[in-house]
């Protein structure tokens, strides 16, 4: 037991001291555990999220705009790569991550439960949904534990870029006809409060918050995270000239802050339990593709045994 | 010769477009992470060749015309793609065998056209060719990991090689369009490149352990603008937006 505590008192120091923890390291079980779920998570909605704008892909309005969302999208799974081989360093196999993802008891961002219904939504997933998405992984970029802070230094380049190309969609839509502006207005409408969610919780309904901060998973509290976003997306939505729709969003000049309205929480909820608009059909979608891949993946894995039972004989 | 041309530049960028929009149809739904990124890959590659195709088919035309409006605004029967191409993704099997029977052929397209006399031509066919070289090992790599790996995924394989191949019989037959550039020098008659696809073919089917069909070649006129009843709904896909929004910038 007392060794037990003297593990922990001195993993504790190293984090305090600012060092990153590595995969042969030793920590505690919780925090291990806490890593899987937080990874993962962020794995998983990676692959999820390719389906809501993977709905847009087909009918693209331009070829450039084709281009750009296929690369986009194809990002996404080049980050649910990295990320699920982060979490594997913490000794869990990616189909095992997979399995918990179909059977609910992982997670993923709530947000992909929304349908995109428009082209603009394309442009508010990238302006919103990526834009919140970066701050809560700038911060990660200087989480304690080292393959996630590392994947989240290379994802964040990439994000950063989606978010640019997102708003640049949003602003040709402001600045075009009235029924594209319309469109644009539209996609503000319904991903705003969605994207406010993004962050969480309230921190006094968060439990897990004050032993991630002390881990240094997390380095701001979910609220924090929001008022930040919240103060940088208000004034860009002025610039397109699209209304966020919340009449409470003010400039609060004695906090430095903009003010808002109330969530609804009860939606926040009611999604993230499972009834949310599409979050059946995105867990269908990617059971379909596991199913549909089983074939494959076995013809794959049997080829590779026989190539290398044959280069062994060779080799005698 | 520079409306030939013109129609010559749809017809290659049909083909790739086509099979682009078939493989972007895929993405987020592959068997695994890996091919999803790499179909991706190829439906990106082959959607950058399109756009150097139209781009300069936009410019012979003139006027305002513009890569976008030669990608979107045309028919039905419009469209010059190959029926090879438009064909769906019945499986992965099937998405395989249509990229290696596709890619095979682009391959030894792109090689003539870079010695093409029009330079522009040349230059995107050298360009592409580096892409292509790449898709075609990977389309053969899974043709082999199929048809030898288990038993489902060889019957599975076999049975989109028997579909499929009837339709390769038409990219070999020359339009009135591709004998006349080639005779100019600009276009491949493909014609010529007939005994060695059959022969580059039949090497990586026979390491996969498929067998060709002996079935006759399916009676397709895609490169006249007579298609199979699937492209329209590919192109009302497509267009839907450039249909229902007409005259507007994205």
């Amino acid at each position: 037991m007392s060794k037990e505590v003297n593990l922990e008192e001195q993993f504790q120091a190293r984090i305090d001291a600012g060092e990153r923890i590595e995969p042969k390291d030793w920590m505690p079980e919780k925090y291990r555990k806490t890593h899987i779920r937080q990874i993962s998570q962020h794995a998983h909605s990676e692959i999820v999220g390719m389906l809501p704008e993977g709905n847009w892909i087909t009918r693209a309005p331009s070829l450039r705009r084709k281009v750009g969302l296929l690369a986009k999208v194809q990002d996404e799974a080049g980050h649910g790569l990295y990320l699920y081989s982060a979490a594997e360093t913490l000794g869990i196999s990616r189909d095992e991550l997979e399995v918990q993802l179909l059977t609910g008891k992982a997670k993923y961002s709530s947000i992909f439960n929304y349908p995109t219904l428009s082209w603009a939504d394309i442009g508010a997933i990238g302006w919103l949904v990526d834009g919140a998405a970066i701050i809560n992984q700038v911060m990660l970029t200087r989480t304690s534990y080292g393959p996630y802070a590392r994947a989240m230094v290379r994802i964040c380049k990439e994000e950063s870029f989606h978010q640019r190309q997102g708003y640049e969609i949003m602003l040709g839509l402001a600045k075009g006809t009235p029924e594209q502006k319309e469109m644009a207005q539209d996609a503000l409408n319904r991903f705003w409060w969605p994207s406010l969610m993004m962050f969480g919780p309230r921190d006094h309904e968060s439990p897990n918050t004050a032993q991630s901060v002390r881990w240094k998973i997390k380095r701001k509290t979910n609220d924090e995270l929001r008022q930040q976003f919240i103060d940088i997306t208000a004034p860009q939505a002025d610039y397109l000239g699209l209304t966020i729709p919340d009449p409470d969003l003010k400039w609060n000049e004695e906090r430095g802050h903009y003010d808002f309205g109330e969530i609804n929480w009860d939606e926040f909820w009611q999604v993230v339990k499972g009834n949310g608009p599409c979050n059946r059909e995105r867990i269908e979608a990617r059971t379909k593709a596991r199913e549909d891949g089983a074939w494959v993946r076995e013809a794959a894995l049997q080829y590779a045994a026989k190539k290398a039972t044959r280069n062994q004989s060779k080799a005698v | 010769m520079k409306e030939q041309l013109y129609s010559y530049l749809l017809m290659l960028g049909d083909n790739s477009m086509i099979l682009a929009h078939r493989l972007s149809e895929l993405c987020g739904h592959g068997p695994s992470l890996e091919t999803d990124i790499a179909l991706t890959n190829i439906s990106l590659d082959l959607f950058g060749q399109v756009r150097n195709f139209f781009q300069y088919a936009a410019e012979l035309k003139g006027g305002d015309c513009t890569e976008d409006n030669i990608a979107y605004l045309r028919t039905e029967r419009e469209y010059y793609n190959c029926i090879l191409v438009e064909q769906a993704n019945t499986d992965f099997a099937h998405v395989i065998a249509r990229q290696f029977f596709f890619d095979q052929f682009q391959y030894l397209q792109l090689k003539q056209l870079e010695k093409s006399s029009d330079e522009t031509i040349a230059a995107i066919a050298a360009k592409s060719i580096k892409e292509t070289r790449y898709h075609l090992r990977f389309s053969s790599e899974w043709m082999r990991r199929l048809g030898a790996g288990t038993e489902e995924s060889h019957i599975k394989t076999q049975a989109a090689v028997d579909r499929l191949y009837p339709f390769v019989d038409e990219l070999f037959t020359a339009s009135a369009i591709e004998k006349a550039l080639s005779d100019a020098g600009i276009a491949m008659d493909p014609g010529t490149v007939k005994a060695e696809y059959e022969q580059e073919t039949k090497t990586v089917l026979e390491e996969a352990s498929l067998i060709l069909p002996d079935a006759a070649p399916r009676f397709a006129q895609g490169k006249q603008g007579m298609h199979t009843e699937q492209l329209g709904y590919i192109l009302s896909e497509f267009q839907y937006m450039q249909r229902a929004y007409p005259n507007m910038e994205w």
